[in-house]
Formats: C-alpha cells, structure tokens, sequence
C-alpha cells in the first residue's frame, strides 16, 4: 500500500535493534500490520497538510512589506472568504477527513473477532494477568501460548478494576472492564515472543503489570499444552520434598494453586508451572532462582503495593522453597 | 466632562482600605485575581510536572514511590484543566468583557466576587491532601471502580470529589454572570453581528459550562453515595455500571476541551486583526465556526472509550462526529490565514509570535487528534504518550500560548506599563521550543508502545533517550515560563508607559486609559460598526441621560439582539456578603470531607443566613427606569 522506501524510513523512526520491543509499527500479526499502515498513512496526509498550512502561515509574517500607517488593502472580501475559508478552511479538510474516514472504516470492519477453535480467557488482576485455556483445561499467568497463523479469540474480563489488554505488535487494546466480558483477537504471524502490557490505569503497580505473548510453530504450541495440561510433578530430591511440605504449610496454599498438590486457591497467579515462564510479578523480574527467593522474602520491596505479603522464611527453608518451585516445569 | 469624570469617581472609587480589599465587587479587580491565583495553580501544576519528568528521565528509577507519582500525576491534572485553564480564561474575561462591551461591570457584580473566592477556597481544599501525602491519586479521570473505597479507602478520593462539587458551584455562577453580561450589557449599537469575537466565544463558553457540568456533578454526587452510603451506581457487583462513569465523565469532559480553547481562540481573533493592521476576513465563519465547536463538542465523548468494547457502529458515529468538529477549527485558522495575507505588514510584537506559535501547534494538535479520531488507529494509540503529546499540544498550544500572547497584549491595559519586546522574544523562543522537544517526542514513545501513567519503565524497550531528552525539553520549557514571570515583575518598575492604545487596536477596551478609571466609561459609548476605534464614528452632541448614569452606581442594560437601551441597571456596593458565602460553603465541605455533622450543619445554616441576607429585597434598588 505504502511506497517501500517510506514504511522503511518511518520504521526507522520506531525501530528496534531487537525482537520484544513493544513497537506498533515493528508488527507481527495481520491485525496490527493494518493499523500501522492506515497510521503510515496518516502520518504522510499530515506532513503534507502540516507543510502546506506552514508555509501559508509563515510566508505572509516574514515577507516584511510597506508600513502599518497604511489604509489597509482594498480587497474583494467575500472573494477571499470563499477561497481560503469556504474552500481551504471547510471542503478541503472534508475530503480529506472523508478519506481519512473511509479508510478508517474499513480497517474497523475488517477487525471483527474471526471464528477459531483457539480460545483464551483473560482476567485481569491487581497486578497481574490471569489466563484461562478452558478448552484444554489449565490455568497460568501473565504469559499466553498462540499457534503461528492462526487467529486465537480473547475474552476479557477483570477480577477487580479496569485493566486494558494490549499487545502492540499484535493488535490494538480492549478493555477488560469489571463486570463485563469484552472480545478481541490475536493472530501472529511470525514466531516470536511479543511484550504485552496494561494500558489503562489500575492502581499502584499499572507499571508492573506487562505480560508476553509467546507465538509458537504448531508443533512448539501443542508440546507446551500437553506440558500445561499436566498436574505438577512429584518432587524427587529431599530438598524440594521437603520445599513443597513449606509451601503446603505456609501461607503460600492460601492463595496459590499448584494441580497435584492439595493447594487450590484462586486468589493469587497458578503456580502449577511457574519455572516454565518468563518472569516474575507479571514483568517485574526475570524468573530466576535469586529473583524468586528475593520476591518470597518481600515481594513489596520489589514491587510496591504489590498484594502478596512477604513471607519470613529463615534461609534453608527459604531455599528448600525455592528449589521446589524451581521443579514446576 | 470633566465634572462628570469627578462624579463618577466619587461614586466607583473604592476606598484604599482592607475592608475593600475583601469586600470588592470590580470585576477588574476581581479579573486580576482570577489571573494571579490561576497563574499561581499554572506554577503548582507545572512543579507536579516537574517531579514526574525527574522520576521518567531514566528507567528503573527510584526518586518518587508509586503513590507519589500517581498522586502527582493527578494533581497535576486536575489543577491544570480546573483550576489554571478556564479560570485563567475567565480572568481575562472578567476584566475584559465589561470593557469590550463597553458597560461598567458585569450583570452580577456579588456574583462574581462569589466566583472568585468559591474558586480560590475549592481549590485549597483540593490542595489540603497533598501536604500530608493523601492527594487524589487516581487520576483526573478518576474512573471507577478505581475509586470506590473498596479500592481507594481514606481521604484521597474526598478531595478531589468534594474539591470538584465545590469548583463547580464557581464555574456556574462565573458562566452565567458572563451570559447575562454579554446578552444584556452591551453599548448601545453593538447588535449581537457587531460583538467582539471574543464575546462569542466567551458566550458559546459559557453555555458549555451550564449545559455540560451538571454530567460531572452527577458522576461526583453518584460517587460520593457509593462510598459513602453504600448505594452502588458504578459498582456491577450489585447491577451498577462502571462504565456509566466514563460517559458521564467525558460527556462533561469533552465539551470542556472546547470550553478551555474557545475563549483562548476568541482572544486570537482579537489580538491578530490588530497586528494585521485590518479587520478579520470571515467575522460570521469565525462566529458561526466557534458556536458549532461548542455543539459539535457535546457529541464527541465517546471517543474517549474506543476500547471499552462499545459497538462498532455507536464508534462509527463518534468518529465521524469527532472528525467533523476538527472542521470549524480548520474554518477559525484559514479565516486568520486569510487576515495575515491580506495585510499590507504584520507586526512581529511578542504578542504575535506567541499567536504564530499557538497556530503551529494547534495545527500538530488538530492533526494528531483526526488521527486518534480514527477508531482502529486510536485501539493501538490510546491511553498511550501519543495521546499525552496529543493532548499537550491542545492544551498548552490552544490555551496556554494564546494565554501569554494576550498577557503581552493586555496586561499594558491592565497596569499601564508595556512588557518587553527583547526579554520578549526569548520568552516565546525558549518556550516554544521547550515545548516541541517535550511533547513532540510523546508522539513517538506512544507508536513504540509506551502506555500513559506508568510511575516507572523497564529500560531497552527503545523508550530510554527520548525519555531524557523531554525531561531536558519540560526544564527548558519551564525557563521558558520562568522569564515571562520575570518580564512581567520588572514591567512594573521600568516598564514604559502603555498609553490608552499602545497597539492602535480596535476595540472599545482601547479607548479608556490604561489601567481603566474604576468607572471605565465616562459616557457609555455608542457603536456603529465591529471595529469601534477604526471606523472613524464620533459620538455627536451631547450624551443622552441614559448613556451618562453619574447620579449613582449605575450602568445601561440594553435589549438582546439589537442592542437597544432599555434600562438602567444599578451597581451594588463593596458588601462581604460574598466572601461570608464562600467560606460559609467552604465549612460544609470540610464538614462532609471530614464527617462532621457539626460542621457540615453549622456552615450549612451560616449559609443559608447568609443567601437569605443576599436576597433581602431592599427599597432603594430599583431594577427598572
């Protein structure tokens, strides 16, 4: 649609030196390629509109010119009305909105959520991300698997406040409003691991509250379902045995789901596969062993406001915690 | 002539003494009020910003906690859109609209007192939180439920509700009082197709504000009852609708965009003719285009709510809808287009490069609001800094630039002394340019994905240098600003003598002196044409009685179109009873913020004492001759 050259030079403008830049002109799904070109387009209708306005702005203040004590210039008044402001000030900017419109339009029709086998439940939290995969069954946080090419289908609901799901390189935001389920659609075409935040502010940590989107090959997508749908595994060395024992009696059961165990609450993120993902407190941290014992020990230093309260643990427990966590693959 | 100069002043002079200076009725006086104490909200607002741009200019950062970003970034809201940007406008209006229109004060002089001390108390309640670190933090669009108690419990949330309920009673009056002044207060001979521009954005304003903030009055009374009573209008749990928040929220809140532009768009069509050296081309496009702006602006709201989910086709609607408003904004700027190339020189006063300035970045402003007008660019562009550089190009470019041109232009009015032009220039250049490297960048940050409101950013995200340089951009910005501070304080000691018109302007305000006698007209003028002072009318013979009015406080009603007298309107005297008011109704609201039936109750009665002592009839006011 875009002469190459120009999309070339306005992706520099936004570029990346690499992947996971949240970038919406670096897209990576049909969805998010069509906005980026209507707003290429844009862009260009406004440097001409913005360049032309300059000049007949500029022109008539530098051009210097006979005194002020002048009578001012006679001149056919209704004649320059019609010129400059029925023609310049109204039917042009009309056409050009129309056009603007009219595109605009049919970028928005084309967006209507497609049928798909794949469905996603998303639940925004204070301040994390809930996601659901109701067909197969499991339940994880703040990181969402999608086959390659295919349109996945979004359901958005909040647990608490608004929250807004967005995956700029993917698709345009949705709000995930309290008492109401919203729909969108991701659709990616390219492998890749795509950073997805919250955009509508909910609260102390609105900052914190980033997740990914991992676009997988078919084969890749199917693996790390079967791996999801598993219970956890039972853990076989003594200081992970005697981890999950810590976990089953702390208070960590209270909030925290892990299938396999007895620990089944709902009111914080399902751990049941918690070292397979990426990061920690929905983006704050990377998923390390010296980051997770940092967060157990007080999440809030990490992440203010945060609602998980620390947990005082003294360091062989603190460790024997970790290193069970650490096997929830 | 002269006898009658000294019989006026004996009747308007007020005495130099304290009672007057908090019993005043004048509306300059009380104009110049409006524009201290909102310049002074401008300062505060601008400090807000100040820490948030500290806090952003580098990843990761730790200078601020979450909760004192969030509360800065909404005090920093509310205090620029409430309490600098329409008072600021309604401080120029106050001191200028009895000028331009040739009466001796406003239709409610009282009124008007009230406004000004309603607005100054309201807005030191909204400032009470911040001193103990309990400021609002939840935004200026404060959307629920974020702001219920289950989510924002304590204090916070009460000063901005209550703040707001209280600012409202202000705004209402000062709208109103402007509506009755312009309606019916004009000279003789100024038929509604003769007012200055000004008037009808002032006008179209005006009815804005009536019609527009009693949504926001509803939304904030809704709010108080769900938290405090237990009802649940925006709470789903129990049938209620956090969404109803958002369209009555932005339905107040759109129109109000427009009611903080038009005035400043108003001052333009009266500032540019003048160093254009000729009349506007296109008064009845520019009057009509700033009337269709206010009612095009009421049906817009939704624009603020493309990703909430409504459907497609009401997103239709208000696309286009906000589309079409961006029409007689393009009508207002080639009608002064028009102006500036038919003059024969336009003269580069300070004044003026601050309009050349307010028209380039009403242009990148307009264009960048079409562009999130389009449904499907605005679900990747909303709520991210695109928007924020959308909204500051609007907002600082269309108010606030507009708003230091005029201070150039009228303050020699206001005070006799001229600012100057060399400090001048490296005011407007230093801001202007503050500006672009704050806010042009945004626009790019928002397209890499950067989401508004966020208290701190991972750094590689490709968000890191552009960060700093707008935080480098908003110091230089508020150097900028720093200057003409310091400009206009050294005006009043060395500054050179205005004269009645230092621009050769046309307005009726330009032919009293500068600073205006109290009484501002010997004679209340007669007026043949839209260019007062250009058009060569001489008043002839001698005044008729009823244009002299120097037997008591008094100035001439005239009729709504033609402008025709048909009455006498008596001037009330300096009286406390407005200030009284004003702190009586500040004692119910800290009687509500703090739940005390005793001051709540108490304040509540003092006030009704207070407005029944207002409205005593009394024999000696006669409304009509």
């Amino acid at each position: 649609m875009m002469p190459a050259p120009v999309t070339a030079l306005f992706q520099s403008l936004t570029r990346q030196a690499s992947g996971g830049r949240p970038s919406t002109q670096h897209t990576a799904g049909p969805a998010a390629d069509a906005i980026a070109r209507l707003g290429v387009g844009m862009i260009i209708t406004a440097a001409i509109v913005f360049a032309v306005v300059m000049v007949l702005l500029v022109w008539p203040i530098i051009r210097g010119g006979s005194t002020s004590e002048d009578a001012p210039r006679v001149i056919d008044e209704r004649r320059w009305e019609f010129r400059w402001i029925v023609v310049g000030g109204a039917l042009v900017p009309m056409l050009i909105l129309a056009g603007v419109f009219v595109f605009s339009l049919g970028i928005m029709r084309a967006d209507g959520v497609p049928s798909s086998p794949y469905e996603v439940e998303v639940i925004g939290h204070q301040w994390w991300w809930e996601v659901r995969y109701p067909a197969n069954g499991f339940v994880t946080a703040n990181e969402i698997h999608i086959p390659v090419g295919r349109p996945v289908r979004i359901h958005l609901r909040s647990a608490d406040v608004i929250h807004s799901f967005w995956v700029p390189q993917l698709q345009g935001k949705t709000d995930a409003i309290t008492g109401q389920v919203n729909e969108t659609w991701l659709q990616a075409n390219r492998p890749g691991v795509y950073r997805g935040e919250c955009a509508e502010f909910c609260g102390l940590q609105h900052a914190h509250m980033s997740f990914v989107v991992v676009a997988d090959a078919q084969g890749d997508y199917d693996a790390w379902v079967a791996n999801q749908v598993r219970p956890a595994a039972v853990p076989t060395d003594s200081s992970a045995l005697m981890g999950q024992k810590v976990f089953l009696s702390q208070s960590c059961s209270y909030c925290h789901t892990v299938r396999g165990t007895p620990a089944g609450a709902r009111v914080g993120p399902d751990l049941t596969h918690l070292a397979s993902r990426r990061t920690l407190g929905a983006g704050a941290l990377d998923n390390s062993r010296g980051n997770l014992a940092a967060w157990i020990e007080n999440p809030d230093r990490l992440k203010p406001g945060t609602k998980m309260p620390p947990v005082p643990l003294d360091g062989a427990t603190l460790q024997a915690l970790v290193a069970y966590l650490e096997t929830l693959r | 002539m002269s006898s009658t100069a000294e019989r006026l002043t004996a009747i308007w002079e007020p005495p130099r003494s304290v009672y007057s200076w908090f019993a005043t009725v004048d509306h300059k006086r009380i104009g110049m009020r409006y524009l201290v104490v909102s310049f002074f909200f401008l300062a505060l607002g601008g400090l807000d910003a100040a820490f948030m741009r500290m806090q952003l200019a580098r990843p990761e950062s730790h200078l601020l906690t979450p909760e004192a970003y969030d509360q800065l970034f909404t005090m920093h809201g509310t205090t620029m859109i409430f309490w600098y940007a329409s008072p600021m406008l309604s401080g120029f209006g106050n001191y200028l609209v009895p000028l331009m229109i040739g009466s001796r004060d406003m239709a409610f002089p009282r009124l008007n007192a009230f406004s000004f001390w309603t607005y100054l108390l309201s807005g030191m309640i909204h400032y009470i939180g911040i001193t103990r670190g309990i400021a609002p933090h939840a935004g200026w669009f404060a959307y629920a439920p974020l702001t219920s108690s289950a989510y924002s419990p304590g204090y916070n949330t009460e000063f901005y509700t209550l703040a707001l309920l209280f600012l409202a009673i202000s705004t209402t009056a000062g709208a109103i009082n402007f509506i009755a002044t312009i309606l019916t207060m004009r000279a003789p001979g100024m038929s509604l197709n003769r007012m200055p521009l000004m008037m009808w954005s002032t006008l179209t304003t005006s009815a804005s504000i009536v019609m527009s903030l009693p949504a926001l009055t509803a939304a904030l009374v809704f709010l108080e009852l769900d938290r405090r009573y237990g009802f649940h209008f925006y709470d789903p749990v129990r049938g209620g609708a956090p969404l109803l928040w958002q369209h009555l929220f932005w339905l107040f809140g759109h129109p109000w965009v427009y009611i903080i532009i038009l005035p400043a768009t108003g001052m333009v069509s009266m500032m540019l003719p003048t160093f254009s050296r000729r009349r506007i081309i296109g008064y009845d496009f520019v009057a009509m285009a700033t009337v269709s702006t206010g009612l095009i602006g009421f049906g817009v709201w939704a624009h603020h709510m493309f990703a909430t989910g409504i459907p497609h086709l009401a997103e239709g609607f208000f696309s286009a809808a906000s589309m079409t408003v961006s029409i007689p904004s393009a009508v207002q700027i080639f009608a002064w287009l028009a102006t500036l190339w038919a003059a024969r020189r336009v003269e580069r006063t300070t004044s003026m490069l601050f309009i050349v300035g307010f028209i380039v970045l009403f242009v990148i402003g307009g264009i960048s609001g079409v562009m999130v007008a389009s449904v499907p660019f605005d679900w990747q562009a909303h709520d991210t800094y695109f928007v924020v550089a959308h909204l500051h190009y609007v907002l600082i470019g269309m108010n606030l630039f507009p708003v230091i041109a005029a201070f150039y232009y009228w303050l020699p009015k206001m005070t006799g002394r001229m600012l100057d032009e060399r400090l001048g220039r490296w005011n407007f250049w230093i801001m202007f340019i503050g500006m672009n490297i704050t806010f042009f960048p945004m626009h790019i940050l928002g397209l890499r994905g950067m989401p508004r409101r966020i208290y701190t950013y991972p750094g590689g995200l490709g968000w890191d240098r552009l960060n700093l340089i707008e935080t480098w951009g908003a110091y230089l910005f508020a150097l900028g600003v720093l200057l003409f501070i310091i400009n206009v304080v050294r005006s009043q000691f060395s500054g050179a003598a205005a004269g009645s018109n230092p621009w050769k302007a046309a307005g009726l305000e330009w032919s009293v002196s500068s600073p205006p006698p109290p009484y501002n007209f010997v004679v209340i003028p007669t007026v043949a044409s839209r260019d007062p002072l250009w058009d060569g009318h001489n008043e002839v013979g001698h005044p008729r009685e009823e244009r002299l009015l120097d037997e008591s406080k008094e100035t001439l009603g005239t009729s709504v179109l033609d402008a025709e007298p048909d009455r006498r309107l008596p001037m009330p005297e300096d009286t406390l009873l407005p200030l009284l008011l004003a702190v009586a109704i500040t004692i119910v609201f800290l009687g509500l913020l703090f739940r005390s039936m005793l001051l709540g109750g108490g304040g509540l009665v003092a006030a009704l004492l207070l407005t029944a002592g207002w409205m005593w009839p009394s024999n000696d006011r006669e409304v009509t001759t």
